[in-house]
């Protein structure tokens, strides 16, 4: 019975119960770090790296990528990071559009409408 | 007649359909294709997100409580369903189809809190004041710079967007996943996989929706308590 069990779904119930205690912990390390006074990049960075270690554990496990045949694994995860990268090619145009943002002048809209004209 | 002759030469080749060359199922290999684009379609929302957060003043107002506090539980909620789901999958794969019903009905309950907890979170921020393309009156008062610059009215747009897209994502799993439950007699175990496969996927993205969202807007200072109260 178990050697069928194998051959459908490798890995067992104590494994994922480690990795869902993993996740967990990742998660906790997340939250505490939301609340320690970083740099925006920085946190962005650990964060996203904790989040993509998170998402590996749930597609290699979970997901049981890590059990199929290397082909799939080729087929759908470098195709997908490619892509992903792909999407970055904007990112560096909002920088950009920060300088070129219209500045609202709220607290004396008389006075410094002449200089934002400019 | 030249493709009898090939398929007399080469029995069961990969390229005469007589073999499975990723060894599942040709639904699996469609549910996979179907990850990889829903993958798309979120990281281009969190992308533009990014971008819209890059190039403007972004407030970063959500309390510990109730906002981290619920998020929290929401993702807690959303692993230990994956928990289940993988639970189930291993109970179907070893022909115990009642045990597979079972941890399949408990990763629909924990979908469902997620889903209701998520719906009071939105109903907080609602009440507060926050629409897709106005921020709460308090808020623009407190996140607005020294420069006079106020802070983006896009923020309830890309929160409701994405979160709202997730949550239906949920809504969507929970519905085929209790269409799984009710004939999982029936249907083979890979269709059981598949459907866990849907169910995996939907807690991956909250695993970046909850970072992004949340944890990088989190109002460390409680600075919209004290003005908004």
């Amino acid at each position: 019975m178990s050697t069928h069990a194998e051959e459908h779904f490798a890995g067992s119930n104590k494994l994922f119960s480690f990795v869902w205690i993993g996740l967990l912990l990742l998660t906790g390390i997340e939250i505490f770090l939301g609340y320690k006074p970083m740099r925006l990049e920085v946190m962005l960075t650990i964060l996203l790296g904790l989040s993509v270690i998170k998402a590996a554990l749930i597609v290699a496990y979970f997901m049981h990528l890590k059990f199929e045949r290397l082909s799939l694994i080729l087929t759908v995860v470098p195709m997908l990071v490619m892509c992903i990268c792909l999407l970055f090619v904007f990112f560096p145009d909002s920088f950009r559009s920060a300088g070129l943002r219209y500045q609202f002048k709220q607290p004396a809209p008389v006075a410094k409408s002449a200089a934002t004209e400019e | 007649m030249s493709t009898e002759a090939r398929a007399e030469t080469f029995p069961a080749a990969d390229w005469e359909g007589g073999a499975l060359p990723y060894h599942v199922g040709h639904r699996k290999l469609g549910m996979w294709l179907f990850i990889v684009s829903d993958s798309l379609t979120f990281s281009a929302l969190l992308i533009t997100y990014g971008y819209l957060r890059a190039s403007n003043v972004w407030p970063t107002p959500f309390p510990f409580s109730p906002s981290i506090v619920f998020s929290s539980v929401m993702t807690f909620c959303l692993l230990s369903s994956s928990l289940t789901m993988v639970f189930g999958v291993s109970a179907s794969s070893r022909g115990d189809k009642a045990g597979a019903r079972k941890w399949i009905l408990a990763t629909i309950v924990l979908g469902l809190t997620f889903v209701v907890l998520h719906l009071f979170e939105w109903r907080h921020l609602i009440h507060e004041g926050l629409q897709p393309f106005y921020l709460p009156q308090h808020w623009v008062e407190v996140f607005t710079t020294t420069e006079g610059v106020p802070p983006s009215p896009l923020f309830g747009a890309t929160f409701f967007a994405i979160t709202g897209l997730h949550m239906f994502h949920v809504l969507t799993g929970a519905l085929y996943l209790g269409v799984v439950a009710a004939r999982v007699k029936k249907l083979k175990h890979e269709d059981v996989e598949i459907s866990g496969l849907y169910w995996h996927f939907v807690d991956l993205v909250w695993m970046f929706v909850f970072p992004l969202i949340y944890i990088m807007s989190v109002d460390v200072h409680g600075v919209t308590k004290t003005v908004g109260g």
